[in-house]
């Protein structure tokens, strides 16, 4: 593998630095490097993060390739600056065995964009009721470490606690979709004055919160990790931040969306704002800003969550909830964190790389960016400004909110253990 | 007027006395012993109807023909729908048919707003009831029988609700018409209160153009009209409310209850009446309850809708006597 060298590259948006890659290894950082047998990579005034980390995808194959696959999927990623990413588990079949979850991580290995990390569901089929082959699962050449039934909730509390146990043997960290079934029976966007307005279903704060709260007590109690996957609401970041004073190891996770929309946009009726949690108030909004600015929020997950056109251009009870998210996460965040004041670039390189790197037990990911490490890297030009334009999405999907919005940001170049995946913001 | 009827919050005071005029002079069609115009003669409406709903769409189509105009029923049970057809090209295949307005009613709030501003088609939209969002025709419909029977069927003309007060009593959380009614009521400048126990009120209603309370007796003696919503039995599953006795005795309008609402004070109710849970039959049979006149008014409402809608520039009246030359 050829050497590459960033040259004048604000390393985490620090001064200027130059920096060699050497196959797949970060071979130096300084100044005035210089490597005559290497591709030189212009970056003055660009950026460098260590590749981003999301904890949070769906990439639908097995089972929905029309909405996205492993390889599409990857290709949105690498686009968006990511080199690793967690596959969730509600495919068809569920990945809640050892063969579909090593078929994932296959898949995502022979493409070669982006590390695929399968999650494996936490009971069996989704459906809460028998716990999966959590430790076949982690055995498998996957290794899955994290687990979760994301879309639906470990709502059984038995059943949850007995995960939280099994999972220590390994390490390994359920991640929680906190959603109280019952309250939320008929929801289809957040509970308050715009749902009774629009005389759609309300799906309460306190259906997140109620389970956040039982979550980190059973977790406590058992002396286990929980990740609380997409908070939304102001209470729910409460209950976490209590829970983090108390030590207890509990993490947690924002979209992007939900550190931008609100459910003032729902009364367009358009159904490409239906995801699940539901868009809140601008309060909530704010409140997890803040939480994810002083650390209560441990990192942005995308919860891309891809979908075919016709799943979205319908009425808005019949829509498929979910958004993509890959390609736009960095500058959302850049727009509502970094613009604002809120996160400086190493934060965001802890909140999009190292921490979510940390939480999935992913080795090889979330490293500072210094001599020797893992040459997982993104290159961001943060002075750029330009409409979001999905007909040039790398995903299969297209239903993002942001179409014709003007977000800050852009991902130029992304390298995998020093192989770039993207150039000059096009795919390799 | 506004293109499409998709809500009543859209209407302005001006739009609603409008079309509350426009009904009056079309209520007189129904008086004659031939009861219809050539207004829409040409024109093609549509009955997109996703949900039951016999008399909201013998309503709509008593008021197309009596206007002439060339009538498509569309149920969804048995059509294509339950083929899996979805509501985008359903609605664009009767538009490649030469619709001029679609009537929709559908189970999904929401859904006649999407019909009306995704692009999908081109036709005058009117809701019929979407969800547990809105009726505006229902709304219209109680306004007008609310305007005739407190203000005059003569002197009513080009007046508005200003200074009645309007108890609607029931199960709000559901109930499009409330919404629908809350929010034209208060353009036309009625006080309105909405009685239910808590389980039945929305959350946010603190922000609706409205009063709240739980209790129907201290706010009877003070109502002109009071409207009874029908309450689903089904809820009772759901735990809003112990059981049908306990509603009827907090919530139920009866005779006693009705004696102390004040003299010229009508009831209203949207139909179909639960009798003995939401209404005794005494009070649904008296004098001074409205369900049937509103059933009446609806096809007049729904005339004037429809010509309003469908490009009638000129007075309704004017324009009818004209024909009768």
């Amino acid at each position: 593998m050829s050497k590459i060298l960033i040259r004048g590259a604000r390393v985490l948006g620090g001064d200027p630095q130059d920096v060699l890659i050497d196959g797949g290894t970060i071979a130096a950082v300084g100044t005035g490097l210089t490597a005559g047998d290497a591709t030189v990579v212009e970056a003055a005034g660009q950026v460098l993060l260590p590749g981003l980390v999301d904890l949070h995808t769906h990439l639908r194959e097995p089972g929905r390739e029309d909405s996205e696959t492993v390889l599409t999927g990857t290709r949105a990623a690498a686009v968006g600056g990511f080199t690793a990413v967690h596959a969730m588990a509600n495919t068809f079949p569920v990945a809640d065995t050892a063969g579909v979850v090593e078929q994932v991580w296959r898949l995502g290995r022979e493409h070669g964009y982006c590390d695929v990390q399968p999650v494996g569901a936490v009971t069996v089929g989704l459906e809460g009721k028998q716990l999966a082959e959590l430790g076949a699962m982690h055995d498998s050449a996957a290794g899955v470490m994290v687990f979760s039934d994301d879309g639906k909730c470990v709502d059984d509390a038995v059943i949850m606690r007995r995960a939280l146990e099994y999972v220590k043997a390994f390490g390994g960290v359920v991640a929680q979709h906190a959603q109280e079934p019952r309250l939320t029976e008929g929801a289809q966007m957040n509970e308050g004055v715009v749902s009774a307005e629009l005389g759609l279903g309300g799906w309460p704060a306190v259906a997140e919160e109620s389970i956040i709260a039982r979550d980190v007590l059973l977790a406590a109690h058992v002396g286990s990790r929980i990740h609380i996957c997409h908070l939304s609401t102001a209470g729910s970041v409460e209950i976490v931040r209590w829970a983090k004073s108390k030590g207890w190891d509990v993490t947690a996770e924002v979209t992007p969306h939900h550190l931008l929309l609100t459910d003032e946009l729902v009364r367009s009726y358009d159904p490409v704002y239906k995801v699940n949690p539901p868009l809140r108030t601008e309060a909530d909004v704010l409140a997890l800003r803040e939480a994810l600015a002083d650390g209560t929020i441990d990192c942005v997950a995308t919860d891309h969550a891809p979908h075919p056109h016709e799943d979205k251009d319908c009425e808005w009870a019949a829509a498929a909830m979910g958004m993509v998210g890959l390609e736009t996460a960095l500058s959302v965040v850049q727009h509502t964190m970094v613009d604002s004041g809120l996160l400086d670039w190493a934060q965001v390189a802890d909140r999009m790389s190292f921490r979510p790197a940390r939480i999935g037990r992913l080795a090889g990911h979330g490293r500072p960016v210094s001599e020797g490490e893992p040459a997982n890297l993104t290159l961001v030009d943060a002075a750029y400004r330009g409409e979001v334009d999905p007909a040039g999405f790398a995903s299969r999907s297209r239903n993002t909110p942001y179409r014709g919005r003007e977000l800050p940001g852009r991902v130029t170049h992304t390298w995998l253990r020093g192989r770039a995946t993207v150039v000059d913001g096009k795919l390799v | 007027m506004l293109r499409h009827l998709i809500s009543a919050a859209d209407l302005s005071r001006d739009d609603a006395v409008l079309i509350l005029d426009t009904a009056e002079e079309m209520a007189r069609v129904a008086d004659r012993p031939i009861k219809k115009l050539p207004t829409l003669r040409g024109r093609t409406v549509v009955n997109l109807f996703f949900e039951d709903s016999t008399r909201t769409r013998i309503s709509f189509e008593a008021a197309e023909k009596r206007l002439s105009a060339d009538v498509i029923n569309f149920t969804a049970k048995g059509s294509s729908v339950s083929k899996g057809e979805s509501l985008k090209d359903t609605a664009q295949t009767l538009e490649a048919m030469g619709v001029d307005a679609v009537v929709i009613r559908h189970g999904a709030s929401g859904a006649p707003y999407r019909l009306a501003t995704s692009g999908w088609i081109d036709a005058a939209v009117i809701n019929a009831g979407d969800g547990t969002h809105q009726h505006p025709t229902q709304a219209l419909l109680d306004a007008f029988t609310m305007r005739r029977r407190l203000v005059g069927r003569d002197t009513g003309l080009g007046r508005d609700l200003a200074g009645r007060r309007i108890t609607i009593v029931g199960d709000i959380l559901h109930s499009r018409v409330a919404r629908s009614n809350v929010d034209l009521l208060h353009t036309l400048g009625a006080q309105v209160t909405l009685v239910a126990p808590p389980t039945l009120v929305p959350v946010g209603v603190e922000r609706w153009p409205c009063d709240v309370s739980y209790d129907i007796d201290t706010v009877l003696p003070g109502s002109d009209a009071v409207m009874m919503l029908r309450v689903q039995r089904e809820r009772m599953n759901a735990a809003y409310f112990p059981t049908e006795r306990e509603y009827a005795r907090r919530y139920g309008l009866n005779g006693d209850r009705m004696a102390r609402m004040p003299g010229h004070a009508i009831v209203m109710h949207p139909g179909p009446m639960v009798r003995g849970m939401e209404i005794t039959a005494e009070v649904a049979d008296s004098d001074r309850c409205t369900a049937l006149e509103q059933v009446t008014n609806g096809v007049s409402i729904r005339m004037a809708v429809l010509y309003l809608l469908l490009g009638g520039n000129e007075p309704a009246v004017t324009h009818t006597r004209t024909e009768e030359k």
